[in-house]
């Protein structure tokens, strides 16, 4: 659906994006990840036809997005950052007006406008003045607007920003469901959403792509991912030596507090230690108050990934 | 085509959402009614060698106010799309850059012809009280107003060029204003530079719009203004359509 070869973008000197090239195919929900600043909302506007790239091609179902513009919009929705709409008009009238610049007309312009404003809980609102609204209503507004022409392919620029959290669970449930019909590409900051609604993750950074995988590959690649929590007294022994003869433990680390220390061990992020370090703690009558194992997030593969230097 | 009536209807309807369309209205209104009284009581005071039309079109009144009301419909055109980002929803939807160049240039021609409007019915209130058939001659009318139209195509089209160029109408309310007044300024140098000779003068005379009004509210409509506001809006249009395109230029 999406296909951008060896995209390069400059403004003044400075490089956006440089040289990514990616795929989307059709029905995947793909996100895209990155610090403010890697390149994600330039990326998108090149796509969108809204800027040209510097070098480089992308094309939007089999459409350049500069040499066919209007073809390759004509199947795309999308929906900018912050969500720029005309707050003088009412939210009916904008859909109307939107629906027929993209050449929806007809007996089908009543019908998707109407199936629009249902799928985005919209009615309550639809004769309401868009400049009255909420924020989390005009980013409904404009996500019906992205879909009135039932395109193939959507791309959202951070669909959830601003949102409070009930309204962050209503658009991910609403992408969700969408993903059922369309191609989606959508930019957030917000990791755990990634982890629940994408089938793919692409993460960028300084304009370059450092990982293009799902959700769970990225977490099993991870090299510092999981983890082990230990509190227990070991009175005189040295625990930290003793839980670092444990297969699989890479590094351990201890903080204490009165008696009781507290270890955390990292480990491979598929390896699970929990089992020998109760052998451990049994064999050497150490009182134990817990024994955790934390999960890697894609948390600490972004921050893996864009942290990298540092 | 479709597209283009949809974009020049939100054009139109955008000026009556705001404020600023009635705003302007009423105050063009009502100082097109002052000059208007001015131009009736000086008929008043005895014969006179004008009609009411050239005593109406003629006026300073009248410029300053037709000065005024350029900058005014013009300057939210683009920038207004700028500021608030709606230019990004507007280009990526499936639609052409001329179209959009178009639409707003017309939309804002439709609001000008449409502020126009009453003051014919203040030359239908002369004549139903005056009852005077020579005062009415349809040429001075149809001069007066085709001459009106043309200005505005090409006034209207220099506001256009200037929102495009920042996205803060201020900004763009000051190009347009200043680009029209020396236009209009420039075209009074022969009345300021006396010892100008008769070619030159010819061609300051050619783009004086003064001048002109002064000659179609006479009902004699020649063919050179014609040409020169039809050229110039195009060469305006042109213009704004480049400006417009520069964000696609591959830099």
């Amino acid at each position: 659906m999406i296909k951008v070869e060896n995209l390069t973008k400059r403004y003044a000197g400075v490089t956006a994006i440089d040289n990514i090239s990616f795929e989307v195919g059709k029905g995947e929900i793909v996100g895209f990840l990155g610090p403010n600043g890697a390149g994600k909302s330039t990326t998108m506007r090149i796509l969108s036809s809204f800027m040209p790239a510097t070098a480089g091609r992308a094309s939007i179902a089999g459409f350049d997005v500069f040499e066919n513009s209007l073809e390759a919009r004509a199947h795309l929705g999308y929906m900018p950052e912050n969500v720029p709409l005309y707050t003088e008009m009412r939210v009916t009238e904008y859909l109307i007006y939107r629906a027929k610049l993209k050449g929806v007309t007809g007996r089908r312009l009543k019908e998707r406008i109407g199936d629009v404003k249902e799928l985005c809980s919209l009615r309550d609102v639809e004769n309401r003045i868009i400049g009255t609204l909420s924020k989390g209503y005009r980013q409904r507004v404009g996500l019906a607007e992205a879909l009135v022409h039932e395109p193939d392919l959507l791309i959202l620029d951070e669909p959830t920003i601003g949102l409070d959290p009930n309204q962050i669970r209503q658009v991910r449930e609403l992408i969700k469901n969408l993903g059922k019909h369309h191609t989606i590409l959508l930019s957030t900051h917000i990791l755990p959403e990634v982890e629940m609604t994408c089938s793919r993750v692409i993460i960028i950074n300084k304009g370059r792509i450092e990982a293009s995988d799902t959700p769970q590959n990225l977490l099993d690649q991870l090299r510092t991912a999981g983890g082990v929590r230990l509190e227990a007294k070991t009175g005189s022994d040295n625990g930290v030596a003793e839980l670092q003869k444990i297969a699989g433990v890479k590094d351990v680390t201890v903080e204490r507090e009165g008696d009781w220390e507290t270890f955390l061990l990292k480990t491979e992020s598929k390896g699970d230690v929990r089992e020998e370090v109760w052998r451990l703690a049994v064999d050497r009558k150490w009182a134990v108050r817990e024994l955790s194992r934390r999960k890697a997030t894609l948390e600490d593969v972004f921050v893996e990934i864009t942290h990298a230097d540092v | 085509m479709t597209k283009f009536f949809t974009l020049l209807g939100r054009e139109v309807k955008s000026f009556f959402y705001s404020p600023i369309a009635y705003v302007v209205m009423f105050f063009f209104l009502l100082i097109t009614g002052f000059n208007f009284y001015i131009g009736v009581s000086l008929l008043n005071r005895g014969p006179s060698e004008v009609t009411v039309i050239e005593a109406f079109f003629n006026t300073v009144l009248f410029w300053i106010a037709y000065l005024l009301i350029f900058p005014l419909i013009t300057m939210r055109t683009f920038s207004e799309e700028f500021k608030m980002g709606t230019i990004e929803t507007l280009m990526t939807a499936p639609i052409r850059d001329w179209q959009v160049v178009i639409s707003k240039w017309l939309g804002c021609l439709v609001f000008y012809v449409i502020l126009w409007v009453p003051s014919l019915l203040y030359f239908a209130v002369f004549q139903w009280t005056t009852k005077s058939e020579a005062a009415h001659a349809m040429g001075a009318y149809a001069g007066s107003y085709l001459l009106l139209l043309l200005m505005g195509m090409f006034y209207i089209a220099i506001g256009c060029f200037a929102s495009v160029l920042t996205r803060n109408q201020i900004i763009a309310a000051v190009i347009s204003f200043c680009a029209i007044t020396i236009l209009l300024f420039a075209g009074l140098l022969s009345f300021i530079v006396l010892n100008m000779t008769p070619g030159l003068r010819d061609f300051v005379a050619y783009f004086s719009a003064v001048e002109h009004m002064g000659e179609f509210s006479k009902g004699v409509i020649d063919s050179r203004p014609i040409i020169y506001y039809t050229t110039m809006t195009v060469l305006m249009l042109v213009l704004t359509h480049q400006v417009f395109q520069a964000r696609k230029w591959k830099l």
